[in-house]
């Protein structure tokens, strides 16, 4: 393995009950780096990182996360790894309030952003404090749901479609976030359909299809690669 | 000494009392329901012969061992909450798959069994438990006499469901519940085990039941069927309050109790059914329930 890849999924396979989802995934993320998974729906993008999370029940193949093998790890000891989701539909719970959706990811490690930190990036979180999760609009529910797992010391972050049904204010707000966790030395791996947003952050791009990665493109030659990713993406 | 509509205040605040001592264990046996329910979507039937044991846990400390009451109060509830674990760790938790049917079964089926092995022991007649020293006899109000361990039973157990409520609203380890109870593969890969904490969670329901056994002992006889006599009647607070509502529980018990107690003074007749009746109203208007909220 590459010394400085922190996380390495290979032959990865997934099924839901009878249906076979992923048919052998390899990618590789390393520390510092952030990489987009680009596909359509049902491309296999969120079953991806579902499995490295460990929210697959069945799953098969190698996800070696700094040096250790997590195929049979539940999610709860991945999560102590160091590795933390923020879902597609956002996962805000509606009988907790901002500040408990903030507060209930438990710090897994040291070095994690604390509550200020977090309110600065976010200052719409610090006035809605008191307020119901799901009372949020969908953009203050996004960075709620990117804050609560900054605060934990998980060092990959997984996000899935993040800019997903908001508008192009917040979806510029969350890319100036992205980038700055990234000059703080997170290492993230994003789920997106938004190429233009993914461009703005991105180093690298895996394109899957049919549960497979399909292509690899380097945020250099992205240019030279535009008409291809328009055609892969059916844009 | 006065009257209202040619009833004595003696008569009319002892049902009064009484109405609150049952509302006392309606609200901390539908509490204990209300938290199972909400974590682990089990409608719990076992719950009435659990509160069973923990009496009868109470009853053997205390003839058997010569522990008593206090000592009791901590004991049965640690013993019978353990037994909920096992029962959890090595059944339940084997249906949280299936469909609510399979755990509404199995643990009706327990609550049968639990019953059928302590009238097999104990025979069915109840046994006497008395009071502590500390709380026989009372205090006459000048409109009432107040016995000392039914005014213990009523703020002890409004300490406990007002402790449990604000432990579930708000504290750290409370939002872990309520999350879990709503997205439990979320919370997991956030590095909780909630599987653990199911299991934790079915046992301190139990040990609310086992502690609500303990508190009836001396009031009500040790009974084998002590359950199954209340466990329907809670089930009825459990809807009217809203499944799974934490306060609506405790507040339903509580006015469930003293409703029972007020119809048994002014329309006897109808002391049985009332909270049948209300609860058939209550579904017809808010079919979630007086707290529930809508899925």
């Amino acid at each position: 393995m590459d010394k400085s890849a922190m996380l390495k999924v290979s032959g990865l396979q997934a099924w839901y009950g009878e249906s076979h989802i992923l048919h052998g995934v390899d990618i590789e993320v390393r520390q510092g780096e952030v990489v987009t998974l680009l596909g359509r729906n049902g491309a296999g993008k969120t079953t991806t990182i579902k499995s490295i999370m460990g929210m697959v029940a069945e799953r098969e193949g190698s996800i070696s996360f700094n040096g250790h093998e997590t195929i049979n790890w539940p999610s709860n000891r991945i999560a102590k790894a160091g590795i933390a989701i923020c879902p597609e539909e956002r996962g805000i719970f509606s009988s907790l309030n901002v500040e408990e959706n903030l507060l209930l990811p438990p710090t897994v490690q040291p070095g994690g952003l604390s509550v200020e930190e977090i309110f600065t990036l976010f200052p719409n979180l610090k006035e809605r404090i008191t307020s119901q999760g799901t009372k949020l609009s969908g953009g203050e529910q996004q960075m709620l749901a990117i804050g609560r797992i900054l605060r934990t010391g998980a060092r990959l972050l997984l996000l899935d479609e993040p800019t997903e049904g908001l508008a192009p204010v917040i979806i510029q707000q969350i890319s100036r976030t992205i980038s700055r966790l990234k000059e703080a030395g997170f290492t993230i791996l994003l789920v997106e359909q938004n190429f233009r947003f993914a461009a703005t952050v991105a180093d690298r791009y895996y394109v899957m299809e049919g549960g497979k990665v399909i292509d690899e493109i380097d945020n250099a030659h992205l240019e030279q690669h535009v008409d291809k990713l328009n055609e892969y993406l059916g844009v | 000494m006065f009257e209202i509509l040619g009833i004595t205040s003696q008569a009319l605040f002892g049902q009064l009392l009484i109405g609150l001592i049952n509302g006392a264990f309606y609200a901390m046996l539908s509490l204990g329901l209300a938290v199972i329910f909400g974590m682990l979507n089990i409608i719990n039937f076992t719950h009435g012969a659990l509160y069973m044991i923990g009496a009868f846990v109470a009853w053997m400390l205390l003839n058997y061992l010569g522990v008593g009451y206090w000592w009791a109060l901590v004991i049965s509830p640690i013993v019978t909450g353990a037994l909920g674990v096992l029962i959890e760790r090595f059944m339940l938790s084997r249906l949280r798959d299936l469909d609510h049917l399979y755990g509404l079964l199995l643990t009706f089926g327990l609550a049968l069994i639990f019953e059928g092995l302590f009238r097999q022991k104990f025979g069915s007649s109840g046994l006497p438990y008395r009071p502590p020293a500390e709380l026989t006899g009372g205090t006459n109000l000048g409109f009432m006499f107040l016995p000392n361990y039914r005014a213990w039973v009523i703020s002890f157990s409004l300490v406990v469901c007002l402790g449990t409520w604000y432990a579930i609203e708000h504290t750290r380890l409370g939002s872990y519940l309520r999350a879990a109870t709503e997205n439990p593969a979320l919370v997991q890969a956030f590095g909780i085990n909630v599987s653990r904490m199911i299991t934790l969670t079915y046992g301190f329901g139990v040990g609310l039941a086992a502690l609500a056994g303990v508190l009836a002992a001396p009031i009500y006889q040790v009974n084998p069927l002590m359950g199954s006599n209340i466990i329907i009647v809670v089930f009825a607070v459990v809807v009217i309050g809203g499944m799974g509502s934490i306060l609506g529980s405790i507040i339903t018990g509580f006015a469930l109790g003293v409703a029972e107690g007020l119809t048994k003074v002014f329309y006897p007749e109808a002391s049985s059914t009332v909270i049948f009746v209300i609860m058939a109203i209550v579904l017809l208007i808010r079919p979630t329930g007086l707290f529930g909220r809508s899925s």
